[in-house]
């Protein structure tokens, strides 16, 4: 009984975490499905993200502005990453590396040469915190989350459905295709980075004044989390959410799924320093799948083809 | 209205594996000409209109459409000038966009894409009338995935795609080479069809040798980077299969080379 009853009270915290995580996921959604491409300084942007909004509200500065910084400061980071990656002929990959890695740097200074600043709610008011997650009043976060999440997911699918976001689809469809169209494809493939980026701040911004502080360590990993919500949200709901806005919404979904199963793991007493490797490897499994597939689908082709005594070479 | 100045462009330079694709090229072609183009492989047939089309620089020479020279200009902005359709069906269309978003995209060629909503109702309409215009019924799945479509409706949609903003120049790289003999005729015949509605100037690329007599009203033969012959006007009309060969052995010399041209 005690298990289910801890099980039911990490609930609350999980969605949230979830809501905030699914935010940064949908940014990962936008270079990893819609442009193509793996960005790996996500790591780094969402604690850049939310250093920056912990130093700033620290400072005086008001919560919500704070958020909107983080979002600035995360389009920036994101065009660190295209601009070496389209400018300089670095590999995409290796683009978000050596920018992530350069963060590091950028975020000890932002949080004054400090590993981790703590941002106490009875100190600031603050947009979320962890401590009324529980609490039936107006200031748990749930509720404000959910609309922060829906906004994000309305804004972006405007922005996709205009002349430019359709620029930055095709662009990620098929590159050839979008510059024989007049597509300038380097400037599409920097804006969606930026945004992909702004967006993974702003998630690290609520994520740091939700658990009341900024770490240096906050975002590790955090590219492989997001690629697995994105996953589940796939997997789950791929069949039934085919508009643009419910895959994102999917997403955030995916991302809530995964900090419940976490949660169920946690309480079946998995130890937590173990979660980042059975993260990679359900990651892992579930990209290798449609892989698999399609190459035993191949092989069926090939025999069948070899079957019917076909002229083919 | 496209001009092709000593066109130079050597791949790998310096290498073991460098190759001179073209080497002083000259071309002319006047407003509504029809090009069709022919020769071996490695002629420099692809590399010609990927030179125009600005899919790589050259390394001497211009190119001018119209007065305008586009030598150094990037791909996406020659693109104002320039409707394509590639070998690869899969080259000239978005596949995890609906049809009508591929036709919207093409539609902005050359204008500045801002943030007004990428597809109108208005022009949803005009797209039906002209998807019912190639008659293969792709007007009934305008919000159908390009990906579903096979490799003959995508080159028809491609075409479509290429020609719906009037392009000074139309490039079709062996654009029926992929698909099957009755496809590949099905598509042709529309191509010749947009090409002469819309008084395209325009250069084909074809292995076909009948297809590169029957259509257009200028044809040339390429071999090592240049132009070994040029036909146009009533000479062309005359043209046959064999006249083309016995030309190109004369041109070329050898036997082995006449026949590297007829099985390719």
């Amino acid at each position: 009984m005690t298990f289910f009853s801890s099980l039911l009270s990490s609930l609350p915290g999980a969605a949230a975490q979830g809501l905030i995580w699914g935010i940064m996921a949908i940014g990962v959604y936008l270079t990893f499905r819609i442009l193509d491409v793996a960005d790996l300084t996500v790591d780094g942007t969402l604690a850049t993200g939310g250093a920056t909004a912990v130093m700033l509200i620290r400072a005086g500065v008001d919560h919500r502005l704070a958020l909107l910084v983080a979002f600035a400061v995360g389009l920036i980071c994101g065009l660190c990453t295209g601009l070496l990656h389209t400018r300089c002929g670095i590999p995409a990959i290796l683009s978000g590396i050596l920018t992530q890695l350069a963060l590091y740097s950028v975020n000890l200074r932002i949080m004054g040469n400090k590993a981790n600043q703590a941002l106490s709610v009875d100190k600031y008011p603050l947009t979320v915190s962890q401590r009324f997650v529980r609490e039936l009043s107006l200031k748990n976060p749930l509720p404000l989350l959910l609309i922060i999440t829906v906004c994000v997911i309305a804004l972006l699918y405007w922005f996709f459905g205009t002349e430019k976001g359709s620029s930055i689809r095709a662009t990620g469809a098929n590159p050839a295709m979008a510059r024989a169209q007049g597509i300038d494809t380097r400037a599409c493939n920097v804006l969606g980075l930026m945004l992909s980026n702004g967006l993974v701040a702003f998630s690290g911004a609520l994520l740091a004044q939700y658990q009341g502080s900024s770490d240096i360590n906050m975002g590790r990993g955090s590219i492989v989390i997001g690629l697995a919500a994105v996953i589940i949200g796939e997997v789950i709901f791929g069949k039934l959410f085919v508009n643009f806005a419910l895959k994102l919404l999917a997403v955030s979904f995916g991302a809530i799924i995964y900090y419940f199963v976490l949660q169920i793991v946690l309480q079946l007493g998995l130890n937590t320093n173990d979660l980042k490797l059975i993260t990679a490897a359900i990651v892992a499994l579930f990209l290798a799948v449609p892989y698999w597939k399609s190459r035993i689908h191949r092989q069926n082709h090939k025999t069948a083809g070899a079957a019917k005594g076909g002229t083919s070479c | 209205m496209l001009k092709l100045e000593h066109l130079c462009k050597t791949f790998n330079p310096g290498t073991v594996n460098e190759k001179k694709a073209l080497s002083d090229l000259n071309l002319h072609l006047a407003e509504g000409d029809f090009l069709t183009v022919i020769g071996g492989n490695g002629a420099g047939k692809s590399t010609m209109l990927n030179a125009v089309a600005g899919t790589f620089p050259v390394d001497e020479g211009r190119i001018l459409i119209g007065s305008n020279d586009v030598t150094r200009l990037p791909e996406h902005k020659r693109a104002a000038y320039i409707g394509r359709v590639f070998q690869d069906p899969m080259m000239g269309t978005a596949p995890t966009m609906q049809i009508d978003e591929n036709l919207a995209l093409a539609a902005r060629r050359g204008a500045r894409r801002g943030l007004k909503w990428g597809l109108s109702r208005e022009e949803k309409e005009v797209y039906f009338a002209k998807l019912k215009e190639l008659g293969l019924g792709l007007e009934d799945r305008m919000t159908s995935k390009v990906g579903l479509l096979s490799g003959g409706q995508r080159q028809a949609l491609t075409l479509l795609m290429a020609s719906l903003k009037r392009p000074r120049l139309l490039l079709l790289d062996e654009h029926t080479a992929a698909l099957d003999p009755a496809t590949a005729a099905k598509v042709l015949e529309i191509s010749d069809r947009i090409i002469r509605e819309n008084h395209l100037t325009c250069m084909m690329i074809t292995h076909n040798m009948r297809d590169a007599i029957t259509y257009g009203n200028r044809l040339i033969m390429m071999n090592e980077g240049r132009i070994i012959l040029d036909i146009a006007g009533e000479e062309k009309k005359q043209l046959t299969k064999r006249d083309l060969l016995d030309r190109f052995a004369a041109l070329a010399g050898t036997q082995e080379e006449t026949d590297a041209v007829l099985l390719s």
